[in-house]
């Protein structure tokens, strides 16, 4: 499975949706998920790929995890896998 | 209804091992937050927190009483002694048998847990010390009061996570209000900085990797403390008749649950019960000068808690004065509110407002006089402290000046 295809299974489990249902362009805010779940869906994200992902929910937009979209949230974890693992 | 008041102070927390140290810790804006020291820190992704330093336990307990108290037994007893010593109560007879113990506690022996499991899981063995149980239990600090100063009364623990100590305080408070108990010892105490403790507030992203830094702007979460503080609350005619000396009256609560979400706190259920205590302390609006805020540091409780007050307080809101010393001694978790208690003790008799250290940066949410970096002098007749539980849980107490 592509990075791309687990993320949005792991995704679409949280929202409780079909992975069908999840685009690169979706936020995860017009997914409904709501701030636990964000945190849920980055604990998930790191036990599925063996990252750490720097995120603090007191200042989401500061991390250097971009989570505005699928796409972005994507994009982060193949940063962090050629960071963490390469 | 009988007044209340309070006799008898003590604490051990980051600041200092007494009270009058720790009131001078946060006149003076000490930080009590540092790199944490415990086995396996390298593991955590947050390494700070306000530990109690200098501690030795070998020179305060006997080793009968090692083997039966966790950390978070230990600091209670130590505070204990203190507040029960300025008090100068002794208990016998009727007085023993109908006064009691409340104390607010979250997670009980966390050492002790922490610990054994290890031996369980980590290192595979298939015995544990015969005192586990008697020493995690979070009602144990409780009981070990009781014994050690023969309190015979009404004893339990109270659990509201952030909100414990306020809980129990109140509870104590109606025991003496409603003629139950001529003395109540109260407070709370919390040892939640070890390893697995921190491993699972970490999980949460709510806490600060380098400092805590109530209502600034740049602030990014909580940082976890330790440690107790305990009250003598006693019925007023019983403390004039004995000549005792008064530091504060206990002049009413209010509690309130939000009903709402787990871990996201509410504007709404914290401002009731804001308005709640001073409804029941029959204070009007303008007669609180001070509050101690819940004010954890994270984006969250901080821009919610001011918006409450303001709610609460109408165009007082900008005229009193709100600080969180948790920027000092780190949040005690169920021992928060009764260690946070001792600066709203300050207030009143000192005239010495705890400031809010570690601010930074203004931030149009919190903008409240938040008594930046420096204490202030002030006299004040009557003050608040919020506390604000995850779980949606909020009791917020009341004192004023006798």
């Amino acid at each position: 499975m592509s990075i791309q295809d687990k993320v949005i299974t792991i995704i679409a489990e949280q929202a409780v949706l079909e992975p069908s249902d999840v685009t690169m362009d979706s936020t995860l805010e017009s997914l409904g998920i709501d701030s636990l779940g964000l945190v849920e869906s980055i604990f998930a994200i790191e036990e599925a790929f063996d990252i750490s992902i720097p995120f603090n929910a007191n200042e989401p937009q500061k991390s250097e995890f971009d989570i505005s979209s699928v796409a972005s949230i994507v994009k982060g974890i193949e940063t962090l896998i050629a960071a963490q693992k390469g | 209804m009988k007044r209340v008041v309070i006799t008898g102070a003590g604490t051990i927390n980051a600041l200092a091992h007494n009270v009058p140290d720790t009131l001078k810790a946060m006149a003076e804006g000490r930080c009590g937050i540092g790199p944490l020291v415990m086995r396996d820190v390298e593991r955590l992704a947050v390494q700070i927190g306000a530990q109690v330093q200098g501690f030795e336990p070998e020179a305060l307990f006997n080793r009968q009483q090692l083997a039966l108290y966790d950390r978070f037994t230990q600091f209670t007893l130590i505070a204990a002694r203190e507040a029960i010593a300025q008090s100068g109560l002794e208990f016998s007879g009727e007085l023993a048998a109908s006064s009691g113990v409340i104390l607010g506690n979250s997670g009980g022996g966390m050492t002790t847990l922490d610990d054994n499991y290890r031996s369980v899981y980590e290192e595979g063995k298939n015995r544990v010390h015969p005192f586990v149980v008697p020493k995690l239990m979070n009602n144990a600090a409780a009981s070990h009061v009781s014994m050690e100063f023969n309190v015979k009364g009404p004893s339990f623990t109270v659990a509201s996570a952030c909100a414990s100590s306020n809980h129990a305080m109140a509870q104590a408070f109606q025991m003496v209000h409603g003629g139950a108990a001529p003395v109540m010892i109260t407070g709370g105490s919390e040892s939640m900085l070890c390893f697995g403790g921190v491993k699972a507030w970490e999980g949460l992203r709510v806490m600060s990797k380098d400092a805590c830094r109530p209502f600034s702007a740049n602030r990014n979460g909580m940082v976890q403390g330790e440690g107790a503080g305990i009250f003598v609350f006693e019925e007023y005619e019983h403390a004039r008749a004995r000549g005792a000396e008064i530091l504060a009256e206990v002049a009413g609560f209010a509690m309130t649950s939000d009903a709402a979400d787990i871990v996201m706190p509410s504007k709404q259920g914290a401002a009731r019960a804001i308005a709640g205590a001073l409804r029941d302390a029959k204070l009007n609006r303008e007669d609180v000068g001070y509050i101690n805020a819940h004010g954890t540091g994270t984006a969250a409780n901080d821009k919610t808690e001011c918006a409450a007050v303001a709610d609460a307080f109408g165009t007082h809101a900008d005229k009193l004065m709100i600080s969180s010393t948790k920027s000092m001694h780190g949040h005690l978790i169920g021992g928060t509110g009764a260690v946070e208690l001792l600066a709203c003790i300050m207030a009143l008799r000192d005239g010495i407002i705890a400031p809010t250290i570690g601010y930074e940066e203004a931030d149009p949410e919190c903008a409240l006089d938040i008594v930046p970096n420096e204490a202030r002098e002030a006299r004040v007749s009557a003050v608040l402290s919020n506390a604000f539980a995850f779980g949606g849980l909020n009791a917020v107490i009341a004192l004023k000046r006798v």
